[in-house]
């Protein structure tokens, strides 16, 4: 194995979300978002602990997780490699991405904390749904 | 992971002329585990570790270390662990690398790669002598022993304490990645829980020269709550392990299911520092768990 790590995880230690799960969620973000692609593997779990200093075992407890979620595979004395993408992200992501950062922007210049914010994201994602049905 | 526990304790108790420094402990510590020791000072934590290390005779009980019982004096164990000492016993008039040489030479394995992997990580100048290193670094010196040692087990007893904070990051990484790549069992002490918090899957709270309480760290947070609710309101079916009262208000940590609150209570879930804090708080609510006719349980129908 050579190079640097496919993926740099973080860990959130103020966010009481498990350090498993954050880095679960981290892999499923990076699909989405197109960093990592089938075929890629995964960082060794000593390069995991190496980055944020948590249990080798809540890494691997992680990546079986992944991996009953199908969407890698260990290939033994080798490593962690992805097997499917979780592609949902198309090109007016960046977009997308801009203009909900300018409404966060506006929302918070109309005076709305985050829970305020919160709230209105979910409304919105409900009756968004509603529409398309 | 096997049935055999990397460390074992059976009714273990050292005594110090008239104080015990350790007393009724009985414990273990799963093998491939990461397990944390805390405890205020003075709480018994070196005594365990010390006792683990066969370093000090118990005055009761045993203590295992992969199913055999530590009998001081005996080599046979040693073979299979590495201990870090708060006093880091080491030769100050040897420079950095003798010190290597000198462990390469004692020990029947070792891995100078892996000693010298943790001091190049962290800038530790080679061929400085001890003498001159700050306490930092000579805690660093102390742990690249146990670690080229590539023992089963490492006893670590506040492996960070002398370390400022990016130092005991540093620390943490090299060390989880180097017993990542073998399944090494560590037991090691600190203060510093929200440290630990990510790193052990096990947790050990001493106080008193006693073990309040042990168990996987998932479960620990599964088992305990925090309610907030109205002062003197007794609660059943619960285990007060800490009061905090305000004017009005009750903030409890309590142990096992709720049971059906009132809603003027609310529940949280408490993080891995405020399980520990209450365990080594002295406020303990005696008898408030004891009380029958509560109003906050009578919602509850027998069952």
């Amino acid at each position: 194995m050579s190079g640097e790590p496919t993926l740099q995880f973080r860990l959130d230690r103020k966010s009481g979300v498990p350090a498993y799960r954050q880095v679960v969620d981290q892999v499923r973000q990076a699909l989405r978002l197109g960093i990592l692609r089938p075929g890629d593997q995964l960082p060794t779990v000593r390069d995991v602990v190496k980055q944020i200093a948590i249990n080798p075992n809540t890494v691997h407890r992680a990546y079986r997780d992944l991996e009953a979620q199908g969407l890698t595979e260990g290939r033994p004395g080798s490593g962690t490699y992805i097997r499917r993408s979780l592609s949902k992200v198309p090109q007016e992501q960046p977009q997308l991405q801009r203009q909900l950062e300018r409404w966060m922007r506006a929302a918070r210049a109309a005076g709305l904390g985050d829970e305020a914010i919160a709230a209105l994201v979910a409304e919105a994602a409900e009756t968004s749904k509603k529409e398309e049905l | 992971m096997t049935d055999v526990a990397a460390v074992e304790t059976i009714d273990l108790g050292r005594r110090y002329h008239t104080k015990w420094g350790l007393r009724d402990c009985s414990l273990s510590v799963p093998e491939g585990s990461i397990t944390g020791l805390v405890g205020p000072n003075g709480a018994g934590k070196s005594t365990l570790l010390r006792l683990a290390a066969g370093l000090s005779r118990p005055t009761k009980g045993t203590v295992s270390i992969f199913g055999q019982i530590v009998r001081p004096n005996s080599t046979e164990h040693l073979r299979r662990l590495g201990y870090f000492d708060q006093l880091r016993p080491l030769y100050p008039g040897l420079r950095v690398d003798e010190t290597l040489r000198l462990g390469e030479k004692l020990n029947q394995q070792w891995d100078n790669g892996a000693a010298l992997e943790l001091l190049n990580e962290l800038e530790v100048p080679l061929t400085e002598r001890v003498s001159r290193l700050s306490l930092g670094q000579q805690a660093l010196v102390a742990l690249s022993l146990c670690i080229g040692k590539r023992p089963d087990l490492l006893l670590l007893d506040e492996p960070v304490a002398s370390l400022d904070p990016l130092a005991r990051r540093q620390l943490l990484e090299t060390l989880l990645a180097t017993v990542a790549e073998r399944g090494t069992t560590v037991f090691l002490s600190s203060h510093i829980i929200s440290e630990l918090e990510p790193v052990c899957d096990h947790l050990i709270i001493l106080s008193s020269s006693a073990v309040r309480i042990s168990g996987s760290t998932e479960e620990l947070l599964a088992d305990h709550r925090i309610l907030v609710g109205p002062r003197g309101t007794p609660l059943r079916g619960v285990e007060v392990i800490s009061v905090r009262d305000a004017e009005r208000q009750s903030t409890l940590l309590v142990r096992g299911r709720p049971p059906d609150l009132d809603p003027a209570w609310r529940i949280l879930q408490p993080d891995l520092d405020e399980v520990v804090l209450a365990y080594l708080s002295d406020r303990i609510a005696g008898d408030r768990s004891e009380t029958s006719d509560s109003p906050a349980s009578t919602r509850r129908s027998p069952s």
